[in-house]
């Protein structure tokens, strides 16, 4: 018997919690890295969190997961984005001191139950006719396993480039998992390129920060993830700065000297997160962009400036900072770079994320086509769980776009593939009211549990919690005259009756807060479960709309599709709707419904024929 | 699936009947009863015969391979003699055929629509089509079948992705990067949108076409309510007494005047006071019939009707009659005085609130589809809060989308990213 029931490539955000998950869950893991020293690393801006992205750390989080502790470890400036607009949308972000976040995941790792940390460069998959075996790696030695995960970032059949220079490497120093491509490419995986960037590091001391506006930590004390009680670090400010005309000139006047525009990179980068090149060509009246300048941590004077992803060459870049306001003798450590990737087409999996022709292999992370380390993350948390679910003979946590951002980008990936680096966003999401950051664990942690995915910390936090929630249930169903309001100086209408707590909550203006003469005393109106329960009351309207919608998603998602259903053989399926089909494969008639360009009457077509194939 | 087929024409005896097989068995069929397919998509006379050889009828053929036919599927077209033996023989021939069997109502159509060859609002209209009974219906129906509907809510829907890009922008875009704030007055750019709706929804519905100009004739018991109703739709179709409170139920006859669909309506005298339970529920439900009626005819005393409604001043032959000054039309039902002139008025004035030919008539499913997108705007305009703005914006997507049967959040992406320069 081999020592690994799983194996995984790539010591990442994605292969942490790959591996992480599919330990707390009982298998037997190891995680192989080109160097454990960086295991953890975070490559790019040094942040975790933002809008949809801070959904996804706190599911992650829900899961028991590594990424929010993490991050608030080492934390040294929160942020919550869109506090302006409705709690559904608001996004938890924090810098992230780059040491004491992979201290804190080697750390986690290294105290993690049946994980194993395994140094070497995977050099291929051990394959027996349609199945994975294990890893071989390039000195030759093989490890067996009966899943392995590829959470191999950019690292895969990785290209740098910077103005006219090109380096072979994932990221900037390092090492390049080029014959793992070769293999994948040579098994006819359906591969393609895409390419991100990254910013030049500046050094913190060379910047005049008392010209620059300040936004400083936020001051209220809410953290990533609930089990961290307090935060930790000292806090610091950043600042903004902005592009301005010379910026861009000196842009404009070297664009043919970037490998963007050279053609030496034709892969397609985010359209969300665009090189300054990009910005300056593609929306060249605007007067500046701005740019936020965050401090890589506490006992470095880097400084990473968000906002001026580029390639061009190193002198040039040097150039363009000096242009902006703060910066004028700044200096630069690392220049910026450009990457260019090979990713899996995310088309090629199910829905559990595993490879349909290589059974046992799956996939997370930038490997998928993503971007971001929340979205390697809960890619890594999800096809952790499904292969140690798998390997075990236990269900993993049912996921779905009304329950979660983890099951709309999963959704999303396998089924419409990707034509450039995917983000989460919150307006991918239908189901935004429901999915809240603040509500992941009331939404998550019960399927977390059951799926055997949670430690005995976050089960009797998590205990505490449901019983406090149903002290607050009972609460909410006291009912209160309208009177008694409007004497309280609340504004509500004398003749809209005795309702209960749970219905005046929606009424505008209203809050736990204002009716707290009305609480029992042990309750706290302004804790974060308060706020989640006000939201649910204050949502509630919207969320009834919903139900019929639910009801026709599950309905229709209930209708599955065999991995080999007959598309040609449908009559009236026009070949374009079979052949968008075919390459997605969904599951089920719902995600057959959400492929892009699929028409209701084909739709309805193979609905027929589905019920015919049943009967 | 099983081979079809049906009757596809009026009921014989006429000039012709045709009848159509659709199904994998169509061709198979077609050449047992001609003895051969004959060329796709031209007419061919043949004969029919029975298997025992028997001659059934010489008729014109016409085959279309699926699946470019009406159907998306293998169909036959026998244009027969319209007689009542004709049909019937070769029904009956054809139902002796393996894998064949008749067709239920709309099974042609549903077929169409499942193998994709009509989106569902044009489903929808091809059935009104196939039920017109007057030339009105047919004019309004023959507008939703070529899918003036559909390309109409995709307009719509075009409209409202732009405004949702703009929303969604501000959600996931404003703190990270060079999108601005939602424009004050955003609300005024969704009005237009909202206006377009209401429009639509105020025209004539597709159910007055099919059941008809609704008419109550209403007003307190023994005025000569159903005197008058039966005088209306010509014959005896109500109960009439001379005693007080004889309509208990309610009494409806669909009839045409002037080409006009109309449903009238005769019940219960309207009053107060009375201690019989069953009369009690009567005026209940005429209460109800008044509320719902396109119009009624008021027969009480002057001024005491609902609002909107004609005064008639009835039972001119009989001399104590209640006599009204403002009354619209002096009718009696007895002698038939003005009966014809009351009859002319109505068809000129329900014409008026009847679809106009080349107007989309929303029937009550897409009308209360259409009536959710519409309240999702309005609510959408009055929401301080984007998030809930966004919310309202997208379940008039998803009403829309219900319309002609589709849905994509991948579109506002699209049309987001088209006009932002997005990035951090």
């Amino acid at each position: 018997m081999s020592a690994h029931d799983i194996l995984v490539v790539g010591g990442g955000h994605a292969g942490c919690e790959a591996a992480a998950v599919a330990a707390r869950m009982g298998a037997r893991v190891g995680l192989i890295s080109f160097d454990p020293a960086k295991i953890g690393a975070m490559s790019c801006n040094p942040a975790i969190g933002g809008l949809g992205k801070g959904h996804l750390v706190r599911e992650v989080d829900a899961f028991d997961g590594l990424i929010a502790r993490a991050a608030d470890a080492a934390a040294i400036h929160y942020r919550m984005l869109n506090r302006s607009k409705g709690s559904a949308v608001w996004g938890p972000r924090v810098q992230a001191d780059r040491d004491l976040f992979r201290a804190y995941v080697q750390q986690a790792i290294a105290r993690q139950p049946g994980l194993e940390v395994i140094s070497g460069e995977a050099a291929a998959l051990l394959l027996a006719g349609d199945h994975v075996e294990g890893v071989v790696f390039a000195d030759g030695s093989q490890l067996e396993a009966n899943a392995v995960i590829l959470c191999t970032g950019t690292f895969l059949g990785g290209t740098l480039f910077r103005g006219e220079e090109r380096m072979t490497g994932g990221r900037i120093g390092e090492d390049t998992a080029q014959r793992l491509a070769a293999q994948l490419r040579e098994a006819s995986l359906p591969m393609a390129r895409l390419k991100t960037g990254t910013p030049p590091r500046l050094d913190g001391r060379t910047i005049d920060w008392g010209r620059l506006e300040e936004q400083p930590s936020d001051a209220d004390p809410w953290t990533m993830s609930p089990l961290t009680l307090v935060r930790r670090n000292p806090q610091v400010s950043c600042a903004i700065t902005r592009t301005n005309a010379a910026s861009h000139d000196v842009i404009r006047a070297n664009l043919h000297r970037s490998p963007l525009f050279t053609g030496a990179i034709d892969a397609a980068g985010p359209r969300y997160c665009p090189s300054i090149e990009d910005k300056i060509h593609r929306f060249g009246d605007r007067e500046g962009h701005q740019v936020f300048l965050e401090p890589e941590g506490l006992a470095t004077h880097l400084v990473y400036p968000n906002g001026i992803s580029t390639s061009l060459p190193v002198d040039v870049q040097l150039t363009m900072l000096q242009t902006m306001q703060g910066l004028e003798r700044v200096e630069m450590v690392v220049p910026g770079y450009a990457v260019e990737y090979d990713h899996v087409d995310p088309r090629s999996l199910g829905a559990d994320l595993q490879m349909r022709s290589i059974r046992g292999l799956y996939c997370a992370g930038q490997i998928n086509g993503t971007t971001g380390y929340e979205e390697a993350a809960a890619q890594g948390l999800y096809a952790g769980m499904h292969a140690a679910a798998s390997v075990k003979g236990t269900a993993a946590a049912p996921l779905d776009r009304a329950n979660s951002y983890i099951a709309v980008m999963v959704d999303d990936l396998t089924l419409h593939g990707v034509s450039e680096p995917y983000r989460m966003l919150t307006a991918r999401a239908e189901y935004r009211l429901r999915l809240r950051a603040n509500n992941a664990a009331t939404r998550l942690t019960p399927l977390a549990i059951t799926a055997g995915c949670v430690n005995d910390e976050r089960l009797s936090w998590f205990e505490e919690r449901e019983a406090q929630r149903q002290t607050w249930q009972e609460a909410l169903q006291e009912t209160i005259p309208a009177t008694r309001l409007a004497a309280a100086n609340l504004r509500v209408r004398t003749d809209a009756g005795r309702q209960t707590i749970a219905a005046w909550l929606r009424f505008p203006g209203i809050d736990l807060v204002a009716l707290s003469p009305w609480l029992p005393g042990e309750l706290d109106p302004s804790n974060e479960l308060a706020k989640e329960v006000e939201e649910d009351c204050a949502y509630a309207p919207y969320l009834e709309r919903q139900e019929g919608e639910l009801r026709d998603l599950r309905a229709s998602d209930a209708v599955s599709l065999a991995v080999d259903f007959p598309y040609h053989q449908v009559p009236g399926l026009s070949n374009e709707m079979v052949e968008r089909l075919s390459a997605a494969r969904p599951a089920s008639l719902g995600t057959a419904g959400r492929i892009r360009g699929i028409t209701p009457a084909a739709l309805a077509a193979v609905l027929v024929h589905a019920r015919r194939r049943a009967a | 699936m099983d081979t079809i087929f049906a009757l596809s024409s009026g009921t014989p005896p006429a000039g012709i009947a045709v009848v159509r097989i659709s199904g994998t068995q169509a061709g198979a069929a077609l050449a047992a009863l001609a003895g051969a397919i004959p060329p796709a998509r031209r007419a061919h006379l043949t004969d029919l015969r029975d298997d025992a050889g028997a001659l059934l009828d010489r008729a014109l053929v016409l085959w279309f391979p699926g699946p470019g036919s009406v159907t998306g599927e293998d169909l036959a077209e026998l244009h027969l003699h319209g007689g009542r033996a004709v049909v019937a023989a070769v029904e009956r021939a054809l139902g002796g055929l393996p894998g064949l069997r008749r067709a239920e109502a709309g099974e042609f159509t549903r077929r169409a629509f499942f193998n994709g060859r009509i989106d569902l609002a044009e489903a929808e209209g091809l059935a009104d089509l196939l039920a017109a009974e007057t030339e009105i219906q047919r004019a309004s129906a023959i507008t939703m079948a070529g899918g003036a509907l559909s390309r109409e809510v995709e307009g719509w829907r075009e409209r409202l992705l732009h405004l949702s890009a703009q929303v969604e922008a501000v959600l996931d875009f404003e703190d990270e990067s060079d999108v601005g704030k939602l424009p004050a007055n955003f609300a005024n750019e969704i009005g237009p949108l909202a206006g377009a709706l209401a429009e639509a929804l105020d025209t004539p519905s597709a159910e007055v076409l099919r059941e008809g100009y609704r008419v109550a004739l209403a007003g307190p018991p023994n005025v000569g309510k159903s005197t008058l109703f039966n005088a209306l739709v010509d014959s005896e179709a109500a109960i009439t007494a001379p005693q007080a409170g004889t309509t208990r139920d309610i009494i409806e006859r669909p009839v045409a005047l002037s080409g006009i669909p109309f449903t009238f309506v005769d019940m219960a005298g309207l009053r107060d006071c009375c201690d019989d339970a069953i009369e009690r529920i009567g005026i209940d439900r005429a209460r109800g019939e008044v509320e719902r009626a396109d119009l009624v005819l008021w027969l009480g005393p002057e001024h005491d009707g609902p609002s909107g409604a004609w005064e008639i001043e009835a039972r001119l032959d009989v001399p104590t009659h209640t006599r009204k000054a403002t009354a619209r039309h002096r009718v009696s039902a007895v002698s038939g005085e003005n009966i014809a002139e009351l009859k002319r008025a109505l068809a000129s004035h329900a014409a008026e609130a009847m679809p106009k030919p080349g107007v989309n008539a929303l029937n009550r499913r897409q009308r209360a589809l259409m009536q959710i997108a519409h309240a999702a705007l309005v609510d959408g305009m009055n929401q301080s809060d984007p998030l809930l703005l966004a919310e309202s914006l997208r379940q008039g997507r998803v009403a829309f989308d219900a319309l002609v049967g589709r849905t994509a959040t991948e579109d506002v992406l699209d049309a987001l990213f088209g006009r932002f320069c997005i990035g951090k």
